[in-house]
């Protein structure tokens, strides 16, 4: 067996056993699996507007995924990526409530500065490593915090002590009329294409141009990118920065797309850690973070349809994505099968 | 005869290139048997498979008989095999005790028994003559103790069987007599060792029997008494195998480098390099002669640009490079075969194609406007590892780290002459090569030396240095203490410098 089948087929055998888990468990704690599954998929695909707000939610889940899977490509860990969405978040809706412009201005600038904030956010952490050797795990950890409170602080500012910013003008949004009509009034927006079109740009980056070239060296040796001419700190610095555009980028997504705005917040999103269980299931490629965003942002939104439409609690999802994880981070064991299914087929 | 070890029709692909075809090697007890094949011929697929890192597709293993299925190394380890890497495998932060009990430490209910450890690790030592300090840490000893740790550690866990993967291509002269005379004693203790070795010399002097592979076939077993390096060499490649490099008189022209009373401090801010003058010109090869440790790693990266000069000054055509960033010197013509290749000379997770551009890349036509134009690099790859005998797996698409050892080497050689650089610095070229591409390799050096290039060759052997250069500069203690023309020194007069003494105390 070649090692691509095997990179494909560990993901999709691990689905297969994390909804078996998810049955068993179902079926031990007295619920009916099929009806429960049925929920599932009558949730994630039952109509228009269902597909639309599946869409919607697999939008952030690419752009986190992407802001892992690049850090990690190039050597670097971040954890950071919350902490980035939320500062991205927060810019775009400040920009989009602030001017007032040309829609074909606004919204691109809104998104310029989602990308620049969530950037800036990532600097930090990568300025600290290049400079003093600080571990960016620790650092960007640190920055969800920060990003958070002073960003609910943000908020309370700039409503005068209330909760939530001004909504956005019109030119700044996602959002369209085409879309909600052709998606029965779902949430759905413009957000996706800019998610593919930045699993493009990652790929293009670290595929095509010297940069990437650059950028991966460092990740991989830094000594011989060091013996090769090439600045390792900028490169680090860089890297980090890049990883976080992504990441206020899908900040974006929420305040120019799905909110319109922010509220303060008593606990983090979540989807940039679970930005770094898409990376994992797409094993760091633009491709396969497409994908594992996908699955996620789907078991997501289909798991809400769960209680009303068979009394299935919805965080039987959170095990059967737990599961999933597990079985693609320990992959290993499932390679390990495959060989041996792959000789006995030879002995025969 | 019984044979502790027997390897019978020994077959191991990776993904469709056959790495070990049909290979039988038997070991006796007590004996010393050398495996010799050229680079990339399959001798550390051999020695894995052994060790249970790599399953073979066909063949079988027995030990003392009967037959094994070793399908990890602990299972290796419980038979009594036990391997000493080419690239050791110790905890830099971690002393020797605790590297050696690693895995197989002893308890009282859940508490490591360091003390009794520490113990029966001096005892060993002791036995075998493996001179070692328990409680220092492996970062602060030399290459030469941490081999000594590795065998420690294969000891430790009762091991009856060594394997020794290249153990003297990293080692000093001193050292590797250390390392024959340790052999030798393992033997006397009743241990068997497959021993794999480039150098024909130790080869004849420590084997008993030599087992030859080639391109992954094996040759044959022959009785070391019975064959002689040039009968040896032949087998290995298939053909006669010049053993002198031939060479024409030097003839120098203008300076190339020009090093003047540099100082320069190691990692721990001593000074390693204190007020060292050099010169090499166009059209010679100066080599520099001493024992590891006395300033040439920070001479070389200080000339690279690799670390800070802390005085001095240092110029190559003339211009000053004096702590000037690495890739202005490279930009300067200079071309570096470091010392490290894991740690300086590859991206081991690039292919070997990404890897033959690793300081052009930016440059055309390899790129053009931040694009990168890799149909360009498959060129230039291609020429290389058709040019240089790179023997891959896959091609330029064959990751680094798939490459055997002495394969690494030839492609980093390869990457550096082709750019022609100005001053080519050459550190312990050959480390790791068969004597096929060490004979190559030295005649592509005297190749560029004839085309009006500098080079400065850096080697512990004092064969190559002697062989190879056009003037030999003698380091020590962070100078160049002497010069010396090749054809008018020896061995001995060589070493006495190196160690310090003084000309005239050589002399008397
Ligand atoms: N993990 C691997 N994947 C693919 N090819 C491999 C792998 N390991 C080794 N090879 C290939 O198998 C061949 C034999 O490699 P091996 O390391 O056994 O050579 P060697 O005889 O030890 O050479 P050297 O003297 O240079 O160390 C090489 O051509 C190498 O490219
Ligand atoms: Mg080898």
């Amino acid at each position: 067996m070649s090692n691509r089948v095997v990179n494909i087929l560990v993901p999709i055998i691990s689905i297969i056993l994390g909804l078996i888990v998810g049955a068993i468990i179902m079926y031990a704690s007295g619920y009916d699996p099929i009806a429960g599954y049925q929920a599932l998929w009558q949730g994630i695909f039952g109509d228009m507007y269902s597909i639309g707000n599946t869409l919607r939610q697999i939008t952030p889940y690419i752009l986190a995924g992407l802001a892992v899977a690049f850090a990690f490509r190039t050597g670097l860990f971040n954890i950071g990526v919350e902490g980035q969405l939320i500062v991205g978040w927060f810019a775009a809706v400040w920009v989009g409530y602030t001017f007032e412009l040309p829609a074909i201005i606004h919204l691109p600038l809104a998104l310029l500065a989602a990308a620049v904030a969530g950037g800036f956010w990532a600097f930090i952490a990568g300025f600290l490593k290049a400079k003093l050797q600080v571990h960016e795990v620790i650092v960007t950890i640190m920055l969800n915090y920060t990003a958070l409170y002073a960003v609910n602080g943000l908020i309370k500012y700039v409503s005068d002590g209330g909760y939530k910013t001004p909504t956005i003008h019109e030119t700044a949004s996602l959002r369209s009329d085409f879309l909600k009509d052709l998606t029965d009034f779902s949430t759905f927006h413009y957000g996706l294409i800019v998610a593919l079109l930045m699993a493009f740009v990652m790929w293009f980056l670290l595929e095509k141009t010297t940069r990437g070239y650059e950028l991966k060296a460092v990740g991989f040796n830094q000594h011989a990118a060091e013996y090769a001419g090439m600045s390792v700190k900028k490169n680090i610095i860089l890297a980090m920065t890049i990883s976080g555009m992504f990441a206020g980028l899908a900040g974006a997504m929420e305040g120019l797309g799905t909110f319109g705005k922010m509220s303060m917040m008593n606990a983090f999103t979540g989807v940039g850690f679970d930005g770094i269980a898409v990376a994992l299931l797409g094993a760091n490629t633009p491709l396969g973070v497409l994908f594992g965003a996908s699955l996620f942002g789907s078991l997501k939104y289909g798991a809400l349809n769960m209680p009303n439409a068979a009394g299935v609690p919805e965080e039987i999802v959170s095990i059967i994505i737990a599961v999933i994880v597990l079985f693609v981070a320990s992959g290993y064991v499932i390679r390990l099968g495959l060989q041996k299914l792959a000789k006995k087929k030879e002995a025969k | 005869m019984e044979y502790v070890i027997e390897m019978l029709g020994i077959r191991k692909e990776f993904g469709g290139f056959v790495a070990n075809d049909n290979i039988t090697l038997q070991l006796e007890k007590g004996e010393i048997h050398a495996l010799l094949g050229e680079n990339g011929a399959g001798k550390s697929t051999l020695m894995n498979v052994l060790f249970g890192l790599y399953q073979p597709e066909q063949g079988e293993i027995r030990v003392k008989g009967k037959k094994v299925n070793i399908t990890n190394p602990n299972i290796a380890n419980n038979l009594g095999i036990g391997m000493v890497h080419q690239h050791f495998m110790l905890v830099e932060n971690f002393t020797v005790t605790e590297n050696i009990i690693l895995g197989a430490e002893p308890t009282t209910m859940g508490y490591i028994k360091k003390k009794k450890a520490a113990e029966e690790i001096a005892a060993l030592s002791k036995k075998y003559g493996l001179d070692v300090d328990p409680h220092a840490k492996i970062e602060d000893i030399t290459v030469g103790m941490q081999q000594r740790v590795e065998i420690l550690k294969t000891l430790y866990r009762g091991a009856e069987i060594l394997i020794f993967d290249e153990p003297t291509a990293s080692l000093t002269p001193q050292e590797i007599t250390e390392l024959i005379q340790i052999m030798k004693r393992l033997i006397a203790e009743g241990k068997s060792i497959i021993l794999i070795t480039h150098k024909l010399k130790e080869i004849m002097e420590v084997s008993d029997r030599v087992t030859v592979i080639r391109k992954g076939k094996g040759i044959g077993t022959v009785v070391t008494a019975e064959t002689s390096p040039p009968q040896l060499a032949e087998l290995m490649v298939g053909r006669q195998v010049e053993f002198t490099t031939v060479k024409t008189e030097a003839t120098p022209g203008d300076v190339i480098l020009q090093v003047q009373n540099i100082v320069v401090e190691d990692y721990r801010k001593v000074d390693k390099v204190k007020g060292l003058d050099l010169q090499v010109r166009s059209g010679e090869i100066v080599g520099i002669a001493g024992i590891d440790g006395n300033g040439q790693s920070e001479l070389i990266e200080a000339i690279t640009g690799l670390r800070k000069v802390k005085a001095g000054s240092i110029s190559i055509n003339g211009k000053e490079i004096t702590n000037l960033k690495p890739r202005k010197i490279t930009e300067s013509s200079v071309g570096h075969i470091p010392q490290d290749r894991h740690k300086h000379g590859l991206v081991l997770d690039f292919s070997i194609g990404h890897n033959i551009v690793l300081q052009t890349y930016y440059q055309q036509p390899n790129s053009k406007n931040g694009i990168m134009n890799y149909k360009a690099v498959s060129k230039k790859a291609n020429q290389i590892i058709e040019e240089f005998d790179v023997r891959t797996g896959d091609g330029e698409h064959t990751p680094a780290r798939a490459l055997s050892g002495g394969n690494q080497q030839k492609a980093i050689i390869g990457r550096e002459i082709d750019r022609d650089p100005d001053l080519l610095i050459a550190a312990l070229p050959t480390r790791g090569l068969d004597v096929g591409a060490i004979e190559f390799i030295h005649s592509r050096l005297i190749e560029q030396r004839d085309k009006g290039k500098a080079v400065l060759l850096i080697s512990f052997e004092l064969d190559e240095v002697m062989n190879v250069s056009d003037r030999i500069a003698v380091i020590y203690d962070g100078k160049i203490v002497d010069e010396l023309d090749p054809k008018q020194t020896n061995e001995q007069e060589l070493g006495l410098l190196m160690a310090g003494h003084s000309k005239k105390g050589a002399q008397a």
